[in-house]
């Protein structure tokens, strides 16, 4: 700690390594560097000499080769002729979106829950103790399998939509087909495509494409008609009234680029052993979704709470002072302030979920560790460089999260002068 | 002043009246906390539409619970076509649940491991026992093990002597030099592990057997491979994660460095993938020849991953000892380890046990991962059971039974550390 | 404070380490009293624990006839569950001294993964069940079909090279596990499920009403199964060949369980007194063995026939044929090289 002043004169012993606080942290360090090295080098070297022993090598060119097996969900294209690398790709696209979904979903749930634990309301307040302490001291692995047995069990089979008296039927006018397999919704379709466009690893519908930027530049317009709307109001005292425009600048140019391009609603329907056509959401999918939001909204449950918490009661009871209401009271007075204490452990909980997403292979769901780290390993033999790979992109996906948590972390911080 | 009555004001008292009955006992609790707004009666609606909900669907399931049953062709013969629950199943495995395939004459043995085991965490847990009880904690991990796996006692003894060596040494060494002393204790404890205890056990458990019979690992299984797991997990972990926190909190930077990518690597990648590390690839890492159990290997790989999580519990806990604790070591001359040890650790640690305790309660639910490398904890188990026909198509029973212990264990643990951080807190006002 | 712990690990891994590596598979499992051996986590009738924690099965037996062979007793196995992911690198790494686990014998994984497969103990194929309600009666008639899989097999690329072939689509549903699989299947979450057809008659022997269930006539692949041994020690390979060779002469020859103790000291045939060692040729030298082992190998469980029908045949609630795996004699697969 403290560092003696310097002695004059004394020249350099062998023993000031140790026994000299200036110079023994470096001793310190390289012995620790050394054994670290050490010890490192050891467990290569062993990897090295059982790889020889058993005659095999570390080699990527598997990735190359082609992978021969189906993946149920893929985003982008892949066929059982594409290479295990593309496999790989699918499986990570699979498991960022699971785990972007259940982020959003857990989120949404979390806050809820918390907010309503501390409610007035006796049934309530109890109703979320129960949700959250059940669903926080289960292991997540069994919720996955119980919520996916559910799914199975207690949705019917595509079989029982058949016939002249089905024992099941369409939901929402007979657009969204709820069965054990999977949930089938009606789809987009445009009367007059405009091709696609392939980017390489994925091909994008230029119908789509526009869409999109039809829905931007909406969106641009929208905030300049609020920004314009606001100056008026600062410089006059009167804000204008908006709301007829701005619904217009939202809905109209999206509505006249969908009639024009012909866009219809494709709808799900019985045809073989299946429903065809639609979207198809499938059970693994939903399974895993519903039971990381629902585990990871417990806890996200309980930090939202001890967020709120920990907002000073005289704030609240300032802002009921003001005459707001609870609601109002708690949108605008204790949640921002209660954000604060919320975000830390709420991006742990987006690194759980993201982490959590590996167990899908309790419900078959076709992420990053059940094609390279499940199907590609076990079909090549390639462990070590398989599971190297796997690890290396979780951590990878890890740390951009924290990253860009943490980014966002210091920009909502309470700035302190 | 005459005796003239003012007419309009009332010379006796009126008998109480009745407060209006919305606003006495149930009616008014009724009122104030469950239809105080539309919003709030809403939302009592709600509540009780879902707890009707479940009584209809789930209440004629318990009801007609069979209790009495060998198979579940067996249930569905006595249901009749009704819903109703088949706890036969449970009857009639338990024991492998809880277990796995453990000797069933020898159950004494995980079940009084157990409860020594509750013994030794008390004094940890509860600061108001004897610090004497101490030293049982102390020993109970070479009785643990020498109870569950059996053999002979004397190599638990002679591996527990390590430590008095490695504490003899210590002090022998300690007039020279504090390294000094470090060095020799682990150099003395190491050789005594390696060299001696080992053929020493052989000599003495010949003269003098003291043994249990034997029992292999590959038959532990159900909550008992959750707790061992678990458990074992924590203890080492504790040690490793305080020197991870120390080290990362270190002014060498590459110590710190070496220690901050331990720890977030370790955090980074998902628990599984270091499962399938150690079923996969741990073998290939240790010299040729080299073969741990699976079950030793797990309990490798699950230390090294609650210890990063244990570094940054244990950090927190340093992060919140307020800055004049350091001063003050330094203002009294102590060099780094004793300042550690006599002044920062004691609080830190103290600050961090309901941060422990969670940790606890997540590696625990963590350790029925393991079913995806085969090992049979309770999930594995209920699929065992599931592939005999006896008991081929049950379902909710099993993960009913497992949730509810899990459930039981997890929440007993987390109202503890709820309870400690309460106490924790006014400690700090 | 728990740090104690270490030692108890410590004493484990000390009297856990394995010899050294330059001992014979033989001589580790001799001197250790015990065979390693891998099974699946449950199939019925080839691999699942009872309720008493017994390892029972059409594979079990196998290893429990290497034991015996081997040291004298079918007791004195460690079974050792592996899943489908874990199993090959269980055996690579010397965990496990055998592998009987449904195990299809395929070039890369004699080649590539460095594996001696000892001989095939079920011929056996891919197939299809379906639901008769479907009315299906053909895999070519699949087109669309939802298809259950068991992950980490060699089913899920021999189904999509199928499909390929036969320019159809499907809809994959991995499952892990084939308790899992059966109950995706029963609630009609998939139309189809795909495996070997001694799993699927397995499968099928435990449903409610078996009746309603079909198997298709199409097998897809060839699927030998057999027991498989690393790369590097032949003798060891060589004992688990025989041994298995062993129980189908013992069944050609017509040594049973029940008339071994009356052959073996002596009879007419010269083959059969050399299989019990009741002549002076010593085959068990041949292998690093004693010259009864292959009668200790056979009374453990009776001949392959005697197995079979133990664990899967048609008397059992499986209900298997023989099939291919009926003796050669009989217009099956089932041979055995001469002893001599």
């Amino acid at each position: 700690m403290a560092t003696s002043s310097e002695i004059p004169g004394a020249s350099f012993r062998l023993s000031m390594l140790i026994y000299d606080t200036r110079y023994r942290s470096i001793t310190i360090q390289i012995v620790f560097l050394f054994l670290f090295m050490a010890g490192f080098a050891w467990l290569v070297d062993n990897t090295l000499t059982n790889l020889a022993e058993k005659g095999k090598d570390i080699d990527f060119s598997f990735l190359g080769m082609r992978a021969g097996y189906d993946i149920n969900q893929r985003l982008v294209d892949y066929t059982n002729d594409s290479s295990h690398l593309r496999a790989w790709i699918v499986g990570l696209l699979n498991t960022l979106v699971l785990a972007f979904c259940a982020c959003v979903t857990a989120t949404v749930i979390g806050v809820i829950a918390g907010v309503l634990r501390l409610s007035k309301n006796w049934i309530v307040s109890k109703l979320m103790t129960v949700y959250v302490e059940l669903f926080r001291n289960v292991p997540l692995l069994l919720w996955i399998i119980v919520i996916f047995a559910v799914l199975t069990e207690v949705t019917p089979a595509p079989n029982a939509f058949r016939g002249e008296t089905p024992s099941a039927s369409m939901l929402l006018f007979d657009s969204v087909a709820v069965t054990n397999r999977g949930t089938y919704i009606p789809s987009l379709l445009f009367g007059r495509s405009l091709g696609d466009v392939n980017l390489g690893l994925i091909t994008v519908s230029t119908n789509y494409f526009i869409l999109l930027l039809v829905l931007i530049g909406s969106i641009w317009g929208y905030r300049k008609l609020q920004s314009d709307a606001l100056k008026q109001q600062e410089a006059t005292g009167i804000r204008p009234t908006t709301w007829w425009k701005s619904l217009l600048i939202l809905t109209l140019p999206l509505t006249i680029a969908l009639m024009a391009m012909g866009a219809h609603l494709e709808y799900p329907a019985l045809k073989g052993f299946n429903f065809q056509g639609g979207g198809y959401i499938r059970n693994s999918f939903i399974a895993m979704w519903l039971a990381l939001t629902v585990y990871t909204g417990a806890f996200i449950a309980e930090n939202v709470r001890s967020g709120i918490l920990a907002v000073s009661r005289g704030q609240s009871e300032a802002a009921f002072a003001l005459g707001l209401r609870p609601g109002r009271t708690m949108s605008l007075v204790v949640l921002p302030q209660a954000l604060r204490v919320i975000i830390p452990p709420l991006i742990s909980q987006y690194l759980n979920i993201t982490k959590n997403t590996s167990l899908a292979l309790a419900v078959g769901y076709m992420d990053l560790r059940a094609t390279l780290g499940g199907i590609t390993l076990n079909q090549t033999g390639r462990e070590l460089e398989s599971m190297l790979l796997m690890m290396l992109t979780y951590l990878v996906i890890s740390l951009v999260i924290s990253g860009g948590m943490n980014v966002y972390n210091s920009a909502v911080k309470l700035k302190e002068r | 002043m005459s005796d003239k009555m003012i007419s309009f004001v009332r010379t006796e008292m009126l008998p109480e009246q009745t407060p209006p009955s919305s606003q006495v006992g149930a009616m008014r609790w009724v009122r104030e906390n469950l239809f105080s707004g539309p919003v709030n009666t809403l939302l009592t609606l709600l509540g009780i539409a879902v707890l009707y909900f479940l009584a209809v669907h789930l209440g004629p399931w318990f009801k007609n619970s069979i209790w009495n049953a060998d198979s579940l062709a067996e249930c569905r013969e006595i249901l009749a076509g009704q819903s109703g629950a088949c706890w036969g199943v449970i009857k009639d495995r338990w024991h492998q649940l809880i277990f796995g395939f453990y000797p069933a004459e020898e159950y004494w043995r995980p079940t009084i491991t157990f409860f020594l085991m509750l013994v030794a965490i008390a004094p940890v847990l509860f600061g108001g026992l004897p610090r004497k009880m101490m030293w049982f904690s102390a020993i109970f991990p070479a009785l643990a093990f020498w109870l569950l796996w059996g053999g002979s006692i004397w190599y638990s003894v002679f591996a527990m002597l390590g430590f008095v060596v490695a504490y003899v040494a210590f002090r022998a060494l300690q007039q020279v030099s504090g390294v000094v002393a470090v060095v020799g204790a682990v150099v003395a404890a190491v050789i005594w592990w390696l060299l001696l205890a080992g053929p020493l056990g052989d000599l003495v458990a010949s003269v003098v057997p003291v043994a249990l019979p034997y029992i292999r690992s590959d038959d532990f299984g159900g909550f008992m491979i959750s707790i061992i797991i678990g458990v074992t997990g924590i203890a080492l972990s504790l040690p490793i994660g305080i020197l991870l926190a120390l080290g990362r909190q270190s002014d060498m930077p590459l110590v710190r460095w070496i220690c901050v990518g331990f720890i977030e690597f370790i955090r980074g990648v998902p628990l599984i993938t270091l499962l399938f590390t150690a079923s996969l690839l741990l073998n290939y890492f240790l010299p040729p020849g080299t073969n741990f159990d699976i079950i030793l290997r797990v309990i490798i790989m699950v230390t090294l991953f609650a210890a990063a999580y244990m570094a940054e519990v244990v950090r927190g806990g340093f992060a919140a000892l307020p800055r004049g604790q350091y001063e003050a070591a330094d203002a009294l001359g102590l060099d780094y380890w004793k300042a550690q040890r006599l002044i920062l650790l004691p609080q830190a640690l103290k600050i961090s046990i309901p941060g422990i305790v969670n940790t606890f309660i997540g590696l625990f639910k963590d350790t029925t991962l393991v079913v995806f490398i085969g090992i049979l904890d309770p999930i594995g188990l209920s699929n065992a059971i599931r592939a005999d026909s006896n008991w081929n198509g049950i379902i909710w029973e099993l993960y009913a039974f497992i949730a509810l212990c899990f459930f039981l264990f997890c929440f007993g643990m987390s109202r503890y550390s709820q309870y400690l951080e309460g106490k924790l807190k006014t400690d700090h006002r | 404070m728990k740090k104690t712990v270490f030692v108890g690990a410590m004493a484990a891994a000390t009297t856990l380490v394995a010899g050294a590596a330059s001992a014979t598979v033989l001589e580790e499992v001799q001197g250790r009293g015990e065979l390693h051996c891998g099974v699946s986590t449950g199939v019925n009738g080839f691999s699942a624990p009872d309720s008493t924690g017994e390892w029972q099965g059409f594979d079990v037996a196998i290893c429990r006839a290497v034991a015996a062979a081997v040291l004298g007793d079918p007791n004195k196995v460690k079974f050792t569950s592996t899943t489908g992911q874990t199993r090959f690198s269980a055996l690579a790494s010397g965990e496990i001294d055998i592998l009987t686990r449904n195990t299809t014998w395929t070039m890369s994984r004699d080649a590539d993964l460095k594996f001696s497969f000892a001989g095939v103990n079920y011929y056996d194929g891919q197939g299809f069940m379906v639901n008769k309600a479907l009315g299906v009666s053909s895999a070519k008639e699949l087109d669309g079909a939802t298809v259950c899989i068991q992950t980490g097999t060699t089913t899920e690329l021999n189904l999509a090279d199928y499909f390929k072939a036969n320019n159809m689509t499907y809809e994959p549903v991995p499952i892990e596990t084939n308790a899992e699989a059966q109950q995706q299947y029963l609630a009609g979450a998939c139309d189809v499920y795909t495996t070997d057809a001694s799993g699927l008659a397995a499968t099928r022997a435990t449903f409610a009403d078996p009746e309603n269930h079909a198997v298709l006539p199409e097998i897809i692949s060839k699927e030998p199964l057999g027991p498989l041994v690393a790369h590097g020690d032949d003798q060891w390979g060589d004992i688990v060949r025989w041994t298995m060779n062993a129980l189908v002469a013992a069944e050609e020859l017509g040594i049973t369980s029940a008339n071994i103790e009356e052959l073996s000291k002596g009879t007419a045939n010269p083959e059969i007194n050399r299989i019990l060692g009741a002549s002076d040729d010593d085959l068990g030298a041949m292998i690093g063995l004693d010259k009864e082992w292959a009668k200790r190998a056979i009374s453990a469980g009776g001949n392959y026939g005697e197995i079979f029908a133990a664990n899967i045949g048609e008397s059992t609630p499986i209900g298997l044929a023989r099939g291919l795996n009926a003796l050669w004699t009989q217009g099956g697969l089932q041979y055995s090289p001469p002893f001599r």
